[in-house]
């Protein structure tokens, strides 16, 4: 695996930062160095001179975490999120990398907006931002969109979804499972059977039967799963799964991957946690898409993410305008925020449960998700020589959710008023501290890339702050 | 209880006071005059996001009989169609002093939104939201079924329940209201309810509700049956395959004039149809038995009014609303103890 990052990474901006007294992964606590983007040693009584200290007494230090679900909204809504606005989310959340997904306007369905996205996430330096491209034109399922031009482009695409949308024609995903081998891509399915679901407000059950909302039955995810992962066997291809959430689609995971199938797939942080009944209130905060499910399948998800069936954590961070949810709830859009929550929900409903460890939280916060996304910096092992990439959290911190005080636009969080476990203190994105004493701190310049390229951004400064990098990419 | 969003979480002592309430109220409905001071100077809006016609003048009816002043808003042709929020629409009635708002709206829900979401500060009443409840309908069903069940038994209505009553329930249950609002109501009140349906038109999950389930409209008949409710099936259901054609979902599912005959020969001479109406006749009700002696559509629609009298009576001044200034007289009796001098 190739280190792309090695060719800027000596001239990185920034001082040394030495972080001092750290559990990795919650094991014994060591010292960490990071210099030059890089850690640069691991070990006890490292030498400070020259360094920031941090003082991580009491912390975990972790891999910055990677989603592969990610609605950045931008271009087009900016109104509910701009890149800007969900990096710094997703930094304050821990996370080093995001996967903005599709089904912007434009839809990412181009290189030239795909590159957008990349070139903006460059500008914002909050965390890594991989474009995921369109399956087809327009999301509209009918014709695939140039997947090889958007592999091919600035932004390296190589994880495509018509997410928010299933690929339900059954010819259209096979030749798009296909296709993708020409780049090593994967094809990451939104499984959701359109006739099944029409105008589908929540799980299909018996608080559905009560609440009078049309049912999305568990059985219109499962069969298209059970579909893809045969396609995916048949052509020889990669499938990733998007937010697995009935007990039903774990079997069928469990079933594939037995046989070998090269599937993965990932459940979000809700999905662990919260049930339909919920949906009593006719809140529109908990309507999303797929639905919140049953107990039953609440603890199948965890059993299954626990044992490896479900590869990762993504959080399908959504954020909305309030008005659309100040409304009825068959008006209101689906979707809910998830970047500043998803470290602190999986370690209540996952950790503190006893059904993973830290080192666990690390391979479906950050290992697998790398992999599976191909993001050759990120997800990598608290080692000296590799990238610095991580997240300090504070396990026994407690703090209650209130969404007005997010960075995220959004304020759909629908763990609203819910006392939380764990609090990210720092987050170091090539071993530059994007958050500190769990706030913004500032974004990384990239020295390298950005002068080369445009020509006009400045050197910077003492933190890496300086670049005015605004409005110098995208080709706009 | 500030509002009437559902039947679900109404409790036996409060339905037999809505329905005690109700026969006070049926009372004025039979004199010359057929008006109380009860709530002058207070503002019922019906806010109607989905026509019915039917529903709104009952409600227009109960709220002039307590001497309200009535605003009919309706969603056609209003604001609310150029693309107004419901959040707007009920801040603009907050900002107009409505006392209590009757919402009638197409999505299931929109009641327990307008209440709990702080926008507005009045009573709201759920006048039938989407597929979810109609309680004043189940209520005005309850009321009309009390009075036959009671009359048979010889007894006065007031305080009485229907324990033991025997009740089916037949039609499309997957879309209606009436049928939600009226299972939970009716096993409130003791009832043992069946619901009748073709397998397509019964939610999944029903099988969690507190009644019995057939496929088998003359299998219930035949085990004895005290009322029968048919509800009404949309044309467009036809379209969706819920069944293959009106003629066949009338011959399995309809109350025909072989069923109506079967009553009598069941020996079940007691036997009430309901219908919350409007009927299709010949498909899921037919005309000898619309208008059969057994038929309770009409006082169906005239009890209406009296529970909708209660409910705006004791949400408004009565003592469902807690938090309201008490009178120092128990609700159900200030109706009937005015003096028609007064008015």
């Amino acid at each position: 695996m190739t280190i792309e990052f090695q060719t800027t990474g000596t001239r990185a901006a920034g001082g040394s930062y030495l972080i001092r007294g750290a559990a990795v992964l919650g094991a014994e606590r060591t010292d960490l160095l990071l210099q030059g983007g890089r850690i640069a040693a691991v070990g006890t009584g490292l030498d400070s001179a020259g360094a920031t200290v941090v003082d991580a007494d009491g912390l975990l230090a972790l891999p910055g975490m990677v989603d592969l679900h990610t609605h950045l909204r931008e271009p087009g809504r900016e109104d509910a999120e701009t890149v800007e606005t969900g990096t710094r989310a997703a930094a304050l959340g821990g996370f080093t990398a995001v996967h903005a997904m599709a089904n912007s306007s434009p839809v990412a369905d181009t290189a030239g907006v795909v590159e957008q996205v990349f070139s903006l996430g460059r500008e914002a330096g909050w965390v890594d931002v991989r474009p995921v491209g369109a399956v087809t034109v327009g999301l509209a399922g009918e014709r695939l969109a140039e997947l090889g031009a958007m592999a091919d482009s600035r932004a390296r695409v190589r994880m495509f979804s018509d997410d928010g949308i299933c690929v339900s024609d059954p010819v259209l995903m096979r030749r798009a499972l296909e296709y993708i081998k020409a780049f090593d891509g994967v094809i990451a399915q939104h499984a959701q059977e359109p006739r099944l679901t029409e105008g589908a407000q929540m799980n299909e059950g018996k608080v559905s039967a009560v609440l009078g909302l049309a049912g999305w039955p568990a059985v219109a995810e499962e069969s298209i799963i059970a579909r893809d992962v045969l396609l995916a066997q048949h052509v020889g291809s990669r499938l990733h799964v998007c937010h697995v959430s009935t007990a039903g689609s774990v079997d069928i995971l469990r079933w594939a991957k037995a046989r070998g199938v090269n599937v993965t797939a990932e459940v979000t942080p809700h999905h662990l946690w919260l049930t339909e009944d919920l949906v009593r209130s006719y809140d529109p905060v908990y309507k999303v898409n797929p639905p919140l499910r049953s107990d039953e399948d609440v603890r199948a998800l965890r059993e299954a993410l626990a044992d490896g069936t479900i590869d990762v954590v993504a959080t399908d961070h959504a954020p909305h305008p309030s008005e659309a949810k100040d409304c009825e709830w068959a008006q209101a859009a689906m979707g809910m925020t998830g970047l500043e929550t998803a470290l602190s929900v999986v370690q209540h409903t996952m950790i503190e449960t006893g059904m993973i460890g830290w080192a666990d939280f690390a391979r479906v916060t950050s290992h697998a998700p790398a992999r599976i996304g191909q993001l050759p910096d990120q997800g990598r092992p608290l080692q000296a020589g590799q990238p610095a990439n991580l997240v300090l959290v504070d396990p026994a911190a407690r703090w209650t959710v209130q969404p007005e005080t997010m960075a995220s636009k959004g304020r759909n969080s629908p763990f609203r008023g819910r006392e939380l476990p764990g609090a990210v203190v720092a987050t170091f994105f090539r071993g530059h501290p994007t958050v500190l004493d769990g706030e913004l701190h500032s974004p990384y310049r990239d020295p390298g890339v950005a002068p080369a390229r445009f020509g006009s951004v400045g050197t910077a400064g003492a933190a890496g702050t300086a670049g005015a990098a605004g409005g110098q990419y995208g080709g706009q | 209880m500030r509002h009437l969003l559902s039947t679900q979480d109404l409790s036996r002592e409060d339905a037999v006071r809505i329905l005690d309430t109700a026969e006070e109220m049926a009372a004025v409905g039979e004199r010359e005059v057929k008006k109380l001071p009860a709530l002058r100077g207070r503002t019922v809006v019906n806010l109607f996001f989905e026509d019915s016609t039917r529903t709104r003048i009952s409600f227009e009816a109960a709220a002039k009989r307590l001497s309200a002043d009535v605003i009919n808003f309706s969603a056609k042709g209003s604001s609310v169609s150029k693309g107004e929020s419901l959040k707007d629409t009920a801040q603009t009635l907050e900002a107009m002093s409505a006392d209590a708002v009757v919402i009638r709206h197409w999505a299931s829900g929109a009641p327990e939104r307008l209440a709990r979401s702080g926008w507005i500060d009045a009573a709201v009443i759920n006048a039938g939201d989407g597929t979810h409840e109609h309680p004043t309908q189940a209520l005005l069903d309850a009321f009309t079924m009390r009075r036959h069940w009671s009359r048979l038994a010889g007894s006065d209505s007031t305080a009485a329940d229907l324990a033991g009553m025997r009740v089916a329930i037949a039609g499309d249950v997957l879309h209606s209201r009436v049928a939600r609002s009226n299972v939970w109501l009716l096993k409130t009140l003791g009832a043992h309810v069946t619901l009748v349906a073709p397998p397509t038109l019964l939610p999944v999950g029903v099988e969690h509700w507190p009644c019995e389930v057939s496929y088998d409209l003359d299998a219930v008949l035949a085990s004895g049956v005290d009322a029968i409710m048919m509800l009404r099936v949309q044309a467009e259901r036809m379209n969706d395959s819920f069944f293959p054609s009106t003629r066949e979902y009338s011959r399995r599912w309809g109350f025909d004039d072989g069923r109506l005959a079967a009553l009598d020969a069941l020996g079940l001479k007691d036997t009430i149809i309901l219908h919350p109406g409007p009927m299709n006749r010949g498909l899921e009700i037919s005309s000898a038995a619309a208008d059969s002696p057994r038929s309770t559509v009409l006082a169906q629609v005239r009890n209406g009014v009296s529970v909708r009298m209660a409910t705006l009576y004791l949400l408004l001044s009565g003592d469902l609303r807690r938090t309201a200034p008490t009178h120092g007289v128990r609700a159900v009796k200030i109706p009937v103890e005015i003096p028609e001098t007064a008015l």
